[in-house]
């Protein structure tokens, strides 16, 4: 019975191989480590991401290669997107370090460990190449997330917002489950190459087909918070505790993105015509309503949920502009907008939280934007690293987050949907006055308290960093923009 | 000299200066940023002055082009190049900020390092605009350079001035939006390209041309500001602090003015033939109308603020007459209001910096305890008014007379300018100088100290120095305009 079993090739999935390794045995350790000590598991997670990156590279071929029986995919986008994934993630643990540190209940291995196979979870979305695949890295991620969201176990609002994302994912979840298995029943397959071969060859039940699309469509919608399904990205950015919030809302967008890429662009091509539709709404829906909703709030985290739900509504854009009445000419040019846009945003948000982060301290989340009033006085340097962010955000140039807008938009003027793109930014417009009030706030008013901004000299260097990069890859995008061009080439 | 990268030394010198400027920090260094900063500007201006000593005025095309690769992928290079249109207000610029600088001197007591860094970094944002000739670029500098002036009138402005600081950034941002689509269709139209060089000779039909016309008419329009969409100026004027004041009227204005000149004449011809009437009624309101606003106000930062609308609609006046004594008295138009307008801001600046008050009704028999200054002021309301043998006059006088080639009314409505310039200039400055001493502010107020005598009398300088010889300055925009008319003279449709 084991005739045809065949050793599969483990080297494309080396790294995950890894990553979960490590992130049992850090487990382990970490049972033996004395709280006051948990700096080691800090250090061993570190490591682990870093020899992550390490192997990616080395066992990268550039090669599109196949494994586990077609299940997972190694190609250039993923090694590019799963790069960029453990960058972010070494960044987010450092600046969450000192955040825990204060925080003796939330300081435990689990925040660590949990972490680490979260990252698992967005490695296995970026590289899967069947449902099942794209199933179980997405669940291995949520329910990461879930428990990190509750790990402040005494806060109601951290209970109550865990509460909500983990029913309205596994709602989400379910549908996506749904839409995958109507698809698998049109056309029999789950493997999502073999699925667009059928697709583009065999005569399917369209009904079904659609019918499983809407499903499959609301249910990324869910997980990328994209209007109408965004309903639990403000109260769990809110509610979680902030290094959980910088968690959810950076690295993950990198592997949703992937995952539109896999299932949308891979696999269901053939059905540009009516997913391009629906997320044309989304998308628009989610400029409306983030940036406008956005303006309403008085706590800087679910600022940030709003403004989130407001970028992926604008990174959808560059998805939605691939293929035009059949002629998918500018498809890599808008993707590769598009890959850019997650990227550039990542980068923003990373730094946006870590500011947010470093100006916490033990009973005092610093999350209203009441308490950026005044910062220009205390910690000019940081308030221009904040300044920095927002009017990147803002997408005013010379910064990242402008190139990012101007990539997506000239993928819809290329597709000749001029109108879409004048939706865009007059939204975007609107969404710069939330961005400015910040700044307001922060070079305009006079500061509540005075205290000096305390903070460890590896925080302020990192923030710095991320802060000049925002700045310094707006003045020089290109080498982001055509490493986003050529690994979609390489693997498109 | 040509062979140094000037434009490149006139954008970064201005803002690496910031950059250090910036790094002195608190205001125990105060002193150290004030000298930094002046050093800063007095370095950009004299590298903008081989601009003026080696250019070519034979010469229409672009001169001290610098071409390197920036984006690749999407074919934007940092391009830069200067013609007769743009190189006088690089130096204008240039010259602007060590007023501005020598302004704040005294004044600015509060994030000296800050306010210092914010005005080199504009300047050198300022410079770039004029310089661009990428379109990409062109619009990074656009964009970049609201920064600085949002955090200007934010910080150092006056009581109501967050609201003047929003309004400026809105608007203008919701203007520029468009014109960046705009430019993007352009991009593709042109296989392509982002070279405004290379949209200069692109047909278009006369559809696109009409809306990438009003794409950048509203762009354009926000900045200058034109009649209806000028409301945020008085407001921003009102709320800045002297220096952000002097800025935005001497630069700030002419980059919307600039704008037309560059991208929207010679991009869509026909189009611009075409609304060329829409333009000139809205200059004509802004003219008029706004003229009669000015004289009402009460405020005198205000009554500048409208004054400026109504000149600058002089500008796009002349823009849209096609003819070159009319462009060429635009563009002379645009540089004297730049020393006059700074001149009159800083005016208002001094007085303010004493008595605490903008309000003209405040004031009155100045002239009994600040007679130097009465006397500048003087000069300065007087070329505000057009007086002949001030810079104000040459340009609106030529405004003026290729008006009356056009079309006789025109002329007729643009020439009550002069009547209304005078009429609120010269009875603000009877209100404010003249008469007995009106109150116990006024009586305490003393005359202009080194520091300001300086600073008015080289602008005074300048303003003379235009209206008495103004040939150097129309001799470097000949070619270029010439250029510029017989290539607008050729339709673009094909």
């Amino acid at each position: 019975m084991f005739d045809n079993f065949v050793i599969p090739d483990f080297l494309p999935a080396a790294p995950e191989i890894f990553l979960a390794t490590m992130a049992m045995a850090i487990l382990m350790i970490d049972l033996f480590i004395k709280d006051s000590r948990r700096t080691v598991t800090f250090v061993l997670a570190q490591a682990t991401l870093v020899a992550c990156a390490a192997i990616q590279v080395f066992t990268s071929t550039g090669e599109i290669t196949y494994t586990f029986s077609n299940m997972f995919v190694d190609d250039m986008m993923a090694d590019l997107l799963k790069l960029f994934v453990y960058m972010t993630m070494v960044i987010v643990l450092f600046y969450s370090r000192a955040y825990l540190f204060e925080r003796p209940n939330m300081n435990k291995g689990e925040y660590y460990v949990l972490a680490l196979f979260a990252t698992l979870g967005m490695l296995v979305m970026i590289s899967a190449n069947n449902f099942v695949t794209v199933y179980v890295g997405l669940e291995l991620l949520s329910l990461s997330l879930y428990a990190m969201v509750a790990m402040n176990r005494d806060s109601l609002a951290s209970t109550e917002a865990a509460m909500k994302y983990f029913v309205l994912g596994a709602l989400a979840s379910g549908m996506l489950l749904y839409g995958m298995s109507m698809i698998y029943g049109a056309t029999g397959t789950l493997e999502i190459t073999e699925l667009a071969e059928a697709l583009y060859n065999g005569e399917n039940n369209r009904t079904v087909l659609v019918f499983g699309l809407v499903f499959l469509v609301s249910g990324l919608a869910f997980k990328l918070g994209v209007v109408p399904f965004h309903m639990w990205i403000p109260d769990v950015y809110h509610g979680a505790p902030t290094p959980v919030t910088l968690l959810i809302g950076s690295a993950p967008k990198l592997a949703a993105f992937a995952l539109v890429m896999r299932l949308l662009v891979s696999g269901l091509i053939t059905l540009a015509q009516d997913w391009q539709q629906m997320l044309i709404i989304l998308s628009v829906l989610s400029m409306a309503v983030g940036n406008l909703a956005a303006i309403a709030q008085t706590n800087l985290k679910r600022m940030l949920a709003y403004s989130a739900i407001s970028h992926m509504g604008f990174m959808l854009l560059g998805i939605v502009t691939g293929v035009v009445s059949g002629d998918a000419r500018y498809a890599l040019n808008a993707y590769s907008s598009a890959m850019f846009y997650v990227i550039a945003y990542v980068l923003m948000t990373t730094c946006g939280f870590g500011v947010i982060l470093m100006m916490s301290k033990a009973g005092f989340e610093a999350d209203n934007l009441d308490d950026y009033k005044g910062l220009n006085k205390r910690s000019p340097w940081f308030a221009g690293v904040m300044l920095i962010v927002m009017f990147s955000m803002a997408g005013v140039p010379p910064f990242i987050g402008f190139f990012a807008k101007f990539s997506v938009l000239q993928a819809v003027v290329a597709s000749g949907q001029i109108w879409l793109a004048i939706v865009a930014v007059v939204f975007s417009l609107i969404g710069a006055f939330y961005y400015l009030r910040v700044v307001k706030l922060m070079y305009f008013d006079a500061p509540q308290d005075d205290s000096v901004i305390v903070a460890p000299n590896h925080i302020r260097i990192l923030l710095s960093a991320n802060g000049l990069a925002v700045a310094a890859l707006g003045l020089a995008p290109q080498v982001i923009m055509s490493l986003c061009a050529y690994a979609l080439l390489r693997s498109l | 000299m040509s062979n140094y990268p000037l434009l490149s030394l006139a954008i970064w010198v201005p803002i690496v200066a910031g950059g250090i400027v910036l790094l002195t920090g608190g205001d125990r260094n105060a002193p150290l940023a004030r000298m930094l900063a002046l050093i800063g500007a007095v370095l950009g201006f004299l590298v903008t002055i081989p601009l003026w000593t080696g250019f070519d005025v034979t010469h229409g095309g672009m001169q001290f082009v610098e071409l390197h690769g920036w984006i690749p992928r999407f074919n934007i290079n940092y391009h830069l190049g200067v013609d007769g249109i743009s190189m006088l207000f690089v130096l204008l610029n240039a010259f602007i900020t060590i007023i501005v600088v020598a302004a704040g001197w005294e004044v600015i007591q509060n994030k000296v390092a800050q306010y210092m860094a914010a005005f080199l970094i504009m300047s050198g944002l300022m410079n770039g605009i004029f310089s661009s000739l990428d379109g990409i670029l062109f619009y990074v500098f656009f964009e970049a350079s609201l920064i600085p002036l949002y955090l200007i009138i934010g910080v150092w402005g006056g009581a109501n001035r967050v609201y003047a600081a929003f309004k400026f950034f809105l608007y203008t941002l919701f203007g520029s939006l468009l014109f960046l689509v705009a430019q993007m269709y352009l991009f593709f139209q042109s296989g392509g390209s982002f070279s405004i060089l290379d949209w200069h000779k692109l047909p278009i039909e006369l559809g696109p041309q009409i809306w990438i016309f009003l794409a950048f008419l509203i762009a354009f329009a926000v900045k200058v500001p034109m009649w209806p969409v000028h409301t945020w100026l008085p407001d921003a004027h009102v709320e800045a602090p002297t220096g952000g004041s002097i800025v935005l009227a001497a630069i700030g204005l002419k980059l919307g003015a600039y704008g037309f000149l560059r991208f929207s004449l010679p991009i869509v011809p026909d189009a611009a033939q075409e609304l060329a009437g829409l333009v000139i009624a809205l200059s004509l309101i802004a003219v008029v109308y706004i003229g009669f606003v000015a004289l009402v106000q009460a405020d005198m930062k205000k009554l500048v603020a409208y004054s400026s609308i109504a000149h600058m609609g002089f500008v796009t006046l002349g823009f849209f007459m096609f003819s070159p004594l009319a462009i060429e008295g635009a563009l002379v138009q645009m540089i004297s209001h730049g020393f006059v307008s700074g001149a009159m801001f800083f005016c208002i600046g001094v007085m303010y910096d004493r008595v605490h008050s903008r309000q003209i009704a405040d004031y009155g028999g100045v002239v009994n305890t600040m007679p130097k200054f009465a006397a500048l002021f003087m000069l300065f309301s007087m070329a505000n008014a057009g007086l002949p043998a001030t810079s104000g006059f040459v340009g609106e006088f030529m405004v003026i007379l290729a008006a009356v080639k056009f079309n006789f009314w025109v002329a007729f409505l643009a020439a009550t300018s002069l009547i209304l310039g005078a009429a609120y200039s010269l009875w603000m400055y009877k209100r404010v100088i003249f008469g007995d001493v009106a109150n116990k502010h006024v009586e305490e107020l003393s005359d202009v100290n080194g520091r300001e005598f300086l600073i008015l009398a080289v602008l005074a300088l300048c303003t003379l120095w235009m209206g008495l010889h103004p040939q150097p300055f129309t001799d470097v925009m000949h070619a270029s305009v010439n250029d510029l008319l017989r290539h607008v003279a050729v339709s673009k449709i094909q």
